[in-house]
């Protein structure tokens, strides 16, 4: 079948694919740097995202040298050394820089116990409502519910996307010289929270370019959530008693061993109590820090702490992994020219190494990459002396589309998304690891393969559902093709067989291919010494 | 998941179509926005959080079912409840963030480790 050609059309400078923390600063960066910008998100830049519905903490360090000294050496320790000294300082720098800006747009920030505003954490409704004005005002071109499908091409590099408006059910093309990716990690639907929008979509886009993955294998992350409920927040749990399915007490609160979560729920059903929220005071300190947590407990009836429930682990796969889009240059350039990589989607290992350790690092990752990636992308395409509608671009996509079918018969969307969810998330294969049960498992994602090249219908929902189907197998296939070479444990990748860190694998594992997956290693540079100093715009710099 | 669009209080503005982040609604010829796919729902909040009248609820579950009606949720004070708590709609007199009590959760957390 021939592509047909799209009904909504737009010609920009930088197209940014996706509308959360990452893909606002992206925007917000490439329109400040003079770039006519188009944001296309499949959702809503201000409810998409892991961030929006719930808080999140920052890595967030003042510009006072031993304390960023301590930050660096912590986390080359705690990333298993794939890390990059330069990176992370200007990672500390970038996000420092620009969280003074959302407090000058407007974030009101709390006082802490001293009296000083405290920056370090942020309520993600109104961050990113705030960030979506912010990118409006840059003149930013929104278009919400456009999933993009694929990307453009031609000899010269990428040259834009198209994708579908889920409202409308029209096909949309937006051409221009610069493409960043800003599409989240992949979660597999887990429902961790916020997390159903990344479907690794642009994972799979990039490697239709050719572009390769880094680090995929290390994505071995859960987060505990109330086992009805999808609000995955540890920090309420830090008050928590737990219990087994008799009652007996298995922890009474405070530091939890390693792995505490995943070993008991692996033996059997555990329940929780917020024995420690034990008088007025805390209870509402804890409730105002985290209020979404309580809100389905309110709605079930339930009373946290005085009533035990039962938890369960979500998936959260490379959200709060770190494997993704290898990038290659300073602007979260990928190999291919034009195109950019910025937040989940991107391989984080730059600054996070093999472990993410929760949200901190990673929502000031997507501050720094998003901003990071639009200037890059705005010179990339201002470079350029004609517009990009006058390159002979073709669609790229290969897999999961109308387009690409190869047989008649449809693509069975969500029995092959039960089977890879199947294969993903159960702690006995994916958290415990090991060679034999990783490698059967990846040969039963590999039989989904095929079915991905079948017929797809002409809804917008099926042809969204179906390419995210797809992008879920080939991350799948990704990850425990990646989790079976990295033949030793380091950060959050363990591998029972292998349970000391091997010196001889301090590189980084790249991936590269969808049908036929190859890989090869990256030395970690070892440049010690110039920064590539941080961003600065003004907030009203000229566009 | 989301359970319940209420017809009497909707005023058919689209918001909640719009912000959806897995596209759970659809609009109906009526110009009101219909649950057309629930078991896409990830259960984020974002659609209330939105919802400038308080005519939507998402219920506790993320997997089952959750049979609700309007009147019993107004009763329970539970229609608008998590708008109120984020302030949105308030014009500027609550905040969520400004509420934050980040900064004090570590007093609250002192003396478990201590086994208090």
């Amino acid at each position: 079948m021939v592509s047909e050609q799209p009904e909504e059309r737009l010609v920009a400078d930088v197209l940014v694919i996706g509308g959360g923390p990452a893909g606002a600063w992206a925007a917000w960066s490439a329109a400040s740097h003079g770039a006519r910008t188009v944001l296309a998100d499949k959702g809503y830049l201000g409810t998409s995202g892991a961030t929006a519905p719930g808080g999140t903490g920052f890595l967030y360090v003042e510009p006072d040298k031993e304390k960023r000294e301590k930050a660096v050496a912590d986390r080359l320790k705690s990333g298993g050394y794939l890390s990059e000294e330069p990176w992370i300082y200007r990672l500390m720098e970038q996000a420092y820089l620009n969280i003074q800006l959302v407090e000058q747009w407007g974030y009101r920030f709390p006082l802490d116990e001293n009296g000083n505003l405290y920056k370090a954490h942020m309520q993600g409704p109104e961050y990113m409502e705030l960030m979506r004005r912010v990118v409006k005002k840059a003149g930013v071109t929104i278009l919400d519910q456009h999933p993009a499908l694929e990307l453009l091409t031609d000899e010269h590099g990428v040259g834009g996307a198209r994708g579908v408006n889920r409202l409308s059910g029209k096909s949309w093309e937006v051409r221009a010289h610069s493409v960043i990716l800003a599409t989240g990690g992949c979660a597999f639907l887990s429902k961790g929270l916020g997390c159903n929008v990344q479907t690794g979509d642009g994972q799979l886009m990039a490697a239709e370019l050719g572009v390769e993955m880094s680090g995929m294998e290390f994505s071995r992350q859960y987060a505990t959530t109330a086992a009805f409920g999808t609000v995955t927040r540890n920090r309420v749990l830090g008050f928590a008693s737990f219990y087994d399915e008799a009652g007996n007490v298995i922890h009474e609160g405070g530091p939890r061993q390693d792995h505490f979560f995943a070993v008991h729920l692996h033996k059997g059903p555990v329940y929780a109590m917020l024995t420690h929220g034990n008088t007025p005071e805390k209870q509402a300190i804890i409730r105002a820090s985290t209020p979404l947590w309580f809100v389905p407990f309110d709605r079930a009836g339930i009373d946290p702490f005085t009533q035990k429930f039962p938890i369960k682990m979500r998936y959260e796969g490379t959200i709060r992994g770190t494997g993704g889009i290898r990038l290659v240059g300073d602007y979260c350039s990928t190999t291919v020219p034009g195109l950019f990589a910025a937040g989940d989607a991107a391989s984080r290992e730059k600054t996070a190494g093999a472990r993410s350790g929760g949200g901190a690092y990673n929502a000031s990752w997507a501050i720094a990459s998003g901003t990071w990636s639009g200037k890059g992308a705005a010179e990339h395409a201002l470079a350029h002396g004609k517009s990009a509608d006058h390159r002979d671009l073709r669609p790229a996509g290969r897999y999961g589309l109308r387009h690409t079918a190869e047989s008649a018969e449809s693509i069975p969307v969500r029995e092959v998304v039960k089977a890879v969810q199947n294969e993903m998330f159960p702690l006995g294969i994916n958290y415990f690891r090991s060679e034999p049960i990783i490698a059967a498992s990846l040969e039963r994602l590999h039989k989904q393969w095929p079915l991905v090249r079948g017929g797809v219908g002409s809804s917008a929902t099926a042809r969204v559902q179906a390419r995210e189907a797809a992008a879920m197998v080939v991350n799948a296939r990704w990850m425990y093709s990646a989790a079976l070479i990295r033949k030793e444990t380091r950060g959050m990748h363990t591998m029972a067989e292998y349970p000391e860190l091997d010196e001889a694998m301090s590189s980084r594992l790249l991936l590269s291919g969808i049908g036929d997956i190859r890989h090869r290693w990256e030395d970690v540079p070892r440049s010690y010494g110039s920064i590539t100093p941080a961003v600065v715009v003004k907030e009203r710099q000229s566009v | 998941m989301i359970e319940l669009v209420s017809e009497d209080r909707c005023i058919q503005c689209g918001l909640c179509v719009k912000v959806c982040p897995t596209n759970v609604f659809d609009t109906n010829e009526d110009g009101l926005p219909v649950i057309a796919r629930q078991e896409d729902c990830q259960t984020c909040y974002m659609c209330e959080a939105y919802c400038p009248v308080d005519a939507l609820f998402v219920a506790h579950h993320a997997d089952e079912k959750v049979a609700v009606t309007e009147q019993d949720l107004i009763d329970r004070d539970l229609l608008g409840s998590w708008r109120a708590i984020i302030g949105f709609g308030s014009r500027g007199k609550v905040s969520m963030a400004a509420n934050d009590t980040t900064p004090i959760l570590r007093q609250a957390r002192s003396g478990i480790a201590r086994g208090e």
